[in-house]
């Protein structure tokens, strides 16, 4: 039997507003599923017209998948939203890409016709589960020298791009961060973040329940200045910082994904559609190049140049990996086509459920520029990978139609 | 007993927070003040209203009234720590109030505090998240408009069951808010119908919910629906509720007639309760309030009160800890159960052990027609239990192949606890005994189903006699709560463990009995009828009889005789004299009813209430001379009798407190809250002092310290 492929589209994705990790943080005392959970629900809620039991696979992303993390998240996390029992679900860990990874495993099945409806998300609560809880290295990384040491520690990762690329200076680091914070604050005045925030009731035993309805992290008006005054954890007399890198968050994110048919049939709003997605390694101890590699088999699958590409959605792991990034591709540092909302230094990053947050955003610019046809979301992971998925823009004049496509 | 001569110090208050944090509402809403009730401990310790919690309202309460004053809040919502809102008002600390000033002052502080939030000059809310009741409830009357959550399956006032009033507003906010019929059902019938409680569901149908909401996002969509409320985009419908004097006396008289059926009037709460929804109609909330107030001052300091609080410590503590039970760590495991017999005792038996323990059960019987009948009996009762979906089909299946039947006791090898209930004789149960020994394991616990056979004499052929445990259920055995276990003269801790256990895990109210005739509440119960009989037959008539012990056992003497079967209550009274002598009594009328094949002293009519007779009537006993009591007078036999054989129970270490006679009697004879079980009333109405010389409990325990 020859096998009909499918189109993908991104039917809508929402978050929780980020919060800070830590005893202090306002989720401290709320539950990693339920952040995630509260994701699906207002999913279901927002797309009445989607059949709960049209839901056929809930792909849920975190990366230390133990406690409120672990035990199948996926398919937990669907029977607590109110899913039927006849939908399945699973984890994903590929460390920040999770969600993104979540994303293109669905698309995947929806692609070969598998399936043709499914919920990707990602969470990650750092402050109940900080990066490396419980893990165990194998003896032999240090041993055979499988990887530098550094690799481990994404801060030094970012000091050692610094090293292999000394264009990319901490002046130039700090000015992205101070443009991110700047932007998310011109965004957020615009109202432009907020509709695709879940808003979350906030469990504190001393303080009683609260309402989560916008992101923690952000600290509009930050100077170059008070960056310039904080400290390099990662290396006496450094270039990474707090203020330059994005922080340690709690947060979930989740999508609809569907067939393009199934779309259609179900009355789905099509947001984008997936043109093609790869994933790449790269040294671990330069993690944050791996958006490059990345891009360019996405790119060169879609028979596409960097130059098709008329919006941007990086993840800003560090200030640095981005501009690594446009360097190689020469983008200017302040291309008003990248991360026009700002982007995780300002937001804040809960590892594997930042992917996401990218390609909801990324359909909300759409929608405000028909003239692109096509958007990238691109990330660095930890060990040493990059992920990148190109979309295409429905609400282009061109959609479509095969045009550029190989 | 050294634990009822001397009244502990008041425990110290788990204090139930009231933190407040602002959230700013969607669609341009305003701020809301979203206070929660948090105690600090998880679920199994829900947030409760004692003194200082309820200061800690008030003082939450004030700060946002100012702050609504001055425009810095548009709303305030009310809801509590995660699957708890409140369960009302802490009554841990009413055995220690002595004085009615101190009551008044706890029903004024809970009026105060939650008088704030209704006069609040914003729209105020209660997201009912979890278990709500009592003082709960009554906070959440207290705002404008509720949410209920899905997941909520408790939401009751259960005053009246433990003998008080709604009194925090209850009695005057629901009458007025669903209509008199509608909060009589809540504040009457259920908790009087074993405490019933209402779900979500009920709880918005009845009218008291504005709006059923999921649990998964509760608070979000409760935020998100009061927002809606306070921009009118959403009108909570409300029924309206009519004054009509006409309905609302006959709802509240009606309710006045389901208290007196339940309680003979004996237990003043629901009656108080019953007249202030009544006064509800057209009293004003100062009014209203105050006769709230004094209603609790008078039953706080009334004994009925404190014997229901007594009470309900009972089952609610002393069951779950039982008194003279050996280290639970000495149990051992039971993967298989043999039942000796095969008839309708020994059916009910296994379906119980399947169903709670989920292991294999082997029942046994002489011939094969009556092994297939007990059998088929089980099987009967699990598709009766599936037809009612109590049991999913897969649970059906499973309890169906567990339960198999035999002639052989080969089955038993494997099994590590057989429990016999066949014929009530001696030599049959020693033999049943001696068969069962020759086939079991060493370890094997033997538990026999007696109500009154001695259990070391049972045991004394065997050659491990240390295994042998009495196991006296009461019918019908998977609904009635009590579990009396009785050990022999020989037998071992780890086999006392190990029926302790099994009762535990087959949901039972265990209590340790002494190896003697009858046990607690069949020689109790049979000292009580046997007075009461006693003297109806000497010429009393039924009805002053009956008036004279209302309120004590859950129907009258000779109703209740029909529910056990005479047969069974004759064959009780002659253990009873056999053992005892004349101070028990065999009613010649009760043997002619016997003889006769009558199922009791009455029949009963269409709707199943008891009705004379006439038969039964030509059968009574008719004394030459009657002696016709007052009802004071029978009451003062009948307690007097009774004091006299718990003395004696209690003398001869039958049970290891008084408390658990009256356990027992409460769980295994359904006798009242009001009157602590039996001992409290007995205290109360100077039973015990006059037959023994002094009251069984001290003051303070089931009623006011003096």
């Amino acid at each position: 039997m020859p096998r009909e492929l499918q189109e993908v589209v991104f039917v809508d994705g929402v978050r929780t507003p980020f919060g800070k990790a830590g005893e202090k943080g306002m989720y401290a005392q709320t539950r990693a599923d339920d952040l995630v959970i509260k994701c699906i629900r207002e999913l279901l809620r927002r797309h009445p017209e989607l059949p709960k039991e049209r839901v056929e696979e809930v792909a849920i992303a975190a990366t230390t998948q133990i406690g409120d993390q672990g035990l199948t998240l996926g398919r937990l996390a669907a029977l607590l939203s109110g899913l039927p029992k006849s939908t399945p679900g699973y984890s994903v860990d590929r460390m920040c890409a999770g969600a993104m990874t979540a994303v293109t495993n669905v698309a995947s099945a929806i692609g070969v016709g598998a399936i043709d409806v499914a919920v990707a998300g990602g969470v990650e609560h750092m402050g109940r589960h900080p990066m490396g809880e419980g893990i165990d290295p194998n003896p032999r990384i240090v041993a055979e020298r499988v990887v530098d040491e550094s690799a481990l520690v994404m801060g030094k990762t970012a000091e050692n791009l610094h090293d292999r690329f000394p264009q990319l200076t901490k002046a130039r680091s700090d000015a992205f961060a101070v443009a991110s914070q700047r932007k998310l604050a011109a965004a957020y005045e615009a109202g432009k973040v907020q509709p695709d925030l879940v808003p979350v009731a906030t469990r504190h035993v001393e303080k009683g329940w609260g309402l989560a309805a916008a992101d923690e992290p952000p600290r509009p008006g930050t100077t170059l200045e008070e960056l310039g005054a904080l400290k390099t954890p990662f290396r006496p007399h450094g270039n990474v910082t707090a203020g330059n890198a994005a922080g340690l968050n709690d947060g979930a994110t989740a999508c609809i994904l569907a067939s393009e048919s199934a779309a259609a049939e179900l009355g789905l709003p099509v947001r984008m559609r997936m043109t093609s997605y790869a994933f790449v390694g790269v040294e671990p101890e330069v993690m944050g190049i791996g958006p490059v590699p990345a891009t360019e088999k996405a790119l060169a699958k879609a028979g596409l140049t960097i130059g098709d590409i008329g919006l941007f959605e990086l993840n800003e792991a560090f200030a640095v990996q981005v501009l690594a990034f446009l360097d190689h591709f020469g983008i200017a540092d302040d291309d008003e086509r990248v991360n026009p909302w700002g982007g995780a230094i300002a937001t804040g990053h809960p590892l594997a459920s930042s992917g996401v947050r990218l390609m909801t955003q990324l359909a909300r610019h759409f929608e405000d520029h028909p003239e692109v046809r096509y958007g990238l979301t691109a990330m660095c992971i930890g060990i040493g990978m990059g992920g990148a998925v190109i979309w295409e823009n429905p609400h282009h004049a061109d959609h479509g139609t095969e045009g550029a496509r190989a | 007993m050294s634990t009822t001569t001397e009244a502990p110090r008041m425990p110290a208050e788990v204090v139930t927070h009231a933190p407040a944090q602002d959230v700013t509402l969607p669609g341009g809403a305003g701020v809301l003040a979203l206070v929660t009730l948090d105690n600090g401990h998880d679920h199994t310790r829900p947030s409760t209203f004692g003194p200082a919690s309820v200061a800690a309202l008030q003082a939450t309460l004030d700060t946002l009234r100012a702050r609504a004053e001055a425009g810095e809040i548009q709303a305030v919502a009310v809801t509590g720590k995660p699957f708890v809102f409140a369960v009302g008002a802490d009554l841990s600390g009413v055995p220690y109030v002595t004085d009615r000033s101190q009551a008044l002052e706890i029903a004024r502080a809970g009026h105060a505090a939650f008088a704030t939030l209704a006069d609040l000059p914003v729209p105020t809310f209660a997201f009912v998240n979890g278990a709500a009741m009592g003082g709960g409830v009554e906070l959440a009357l207290s705002a404008d408009f509720r949410t209920v959550s899905g997941g909520v399956g408790a939401f009751a006032l259960p005053e009246a069951f433990l003998g008080l009033v709604p009194g925090w507003g209850g009695c005057w906010l629901l009458p007025r808010l669903v209509g008199p019929e509608a909060a009589l059902k809540v504040i009457i019938e259920n908790p009087l119908s074993q405490n019933r409680m209402l779900k979500a569901r009920e709880v918005v149908e009845l009218g008291i919910g504005d709006v059923l909401l999921q649990p998964a996002d509760f608070l979000e969509d409760s935020l998100r629906w009061a927002a809606a409320v306070l921009t009118g985009a959403v009108t909570p419908e409300r029924r309206p509720v009519g004054d009509d004097a006409d309905a609302w006396d006959a709802a509240c008289d009606r309710a006045r007639t389901v208290v007196l059926a339940r309680t003979g009037g004996r237990s003043p709460g629901p009656l108080r309760a019953v007249e202030l929804v009544r006064a509800a109609r057209t009293a004003g909330r100062a009014e209203a309030f105050a006769a709230e107030d004094e209603a609790l001052g008078d039953l706080i300091m009334g004994d009925e009160l404190r014997a229901g609080l007594y009470a309900f410590d009972l089952v609610q503590k002393r069951a779950k800890r039982p008194a003279g039970a050996p280290d639970k760590a000495l149990a051992r495991p039971v993967t298989k159960v043999g039942v000796v017999g095969a008839g309708l005792m020994a059916s009910q038996l296994a379906l119980l052990f399947a169903r709670r323990l989920g292991v294999p059960v082997v029942m046994t019987d002489l011939d094969e027609q009556r092994v297939a009948k007990g059998v088929g009996y089980v099987h009967q009762e699990v598709d009766t239990l599936l037809a009612k979906r109590r049991v999913s089909p897969d649970k059906a299946s499973f309890l169906k192949r567990l339960v198999t039947g035999s002639t052989s006791k080969e089955g038993f090898a494997d099994a590590d606890l057989v429990i016999e209930a066949v014929f009530e004789e001696m030599s049959v149960k020693q033999q049943v005994f001696a068969e069962v020994e020759a086939v079991v394991a060493p370890e094997a616990v033997l538990l026999t189903n007696t109500s009154s056979l001695s259990i070391t004499e049972m045991a004394s052929g065997l050659a491990h006699p240390e295994r042998v445990v009495g196991f006296h259920f009461f019918n019908p055995v998977a609904v009635m709560p009590l579990l009396e276990i009785i050990p022999g003269e020989h037998t071992d801790e780890a086999s006392l463990a190990t029926a302790f256990a099994t009762g535990r895990a087959l949901g039972k109210t265990c209590i340790r009995v002494t190896d003697s005739a009858s046990f607690v509440v069949n020689r109790l119960l049979g000292r009580f009828m046997g007075e009461y009989s006693r003297i109806v037959d000497a010429g009393t008539p039924v009805e002053v009889a009956d008036r004279a012990v209302a309120g004590m056992a859950p129907m009258p003497p000779f109703v209740l005789v029909g529910l056990v079967g005479p047969a069974i209550a004759l064959h009780n009274s002659e253990t009873l004299v056999r053992a005892f002598g004349d101070r028990f009594y065999l009613s010649p009328t009760l043997a002619r009813i016997v003889a006769a094949g009558k199922r009791g002293y009455y029949l009963t009519d269409e709707r199943g209430r008891p009705v004379p007779d006439p038969e039964v009537e030509a059968l009574r006993e008719q004394p030459a001379e009657p002696v016709a009591l007052s009802d004071q007078e029978v009451r003062v036999r009948v307690l007097d009798a009774i004091a006299d054989e718990v003395g004696r129970m209690l003398a001869e270490g039958v049970v290891e407190a008084p408390m658990d006679i009256d356990l027992a009697m409460i769980t295994g004879a359904g006798f009242s809250f009001w009157n602590g079980g039996i001992i409290p009333l007995l205290d109360r109405e100077g039973a015990s002092e006059r037959v023994l010389g002094r009251r069984l409990l001290p003051h303070g325990v089931a009623s006011v310290a003096r």
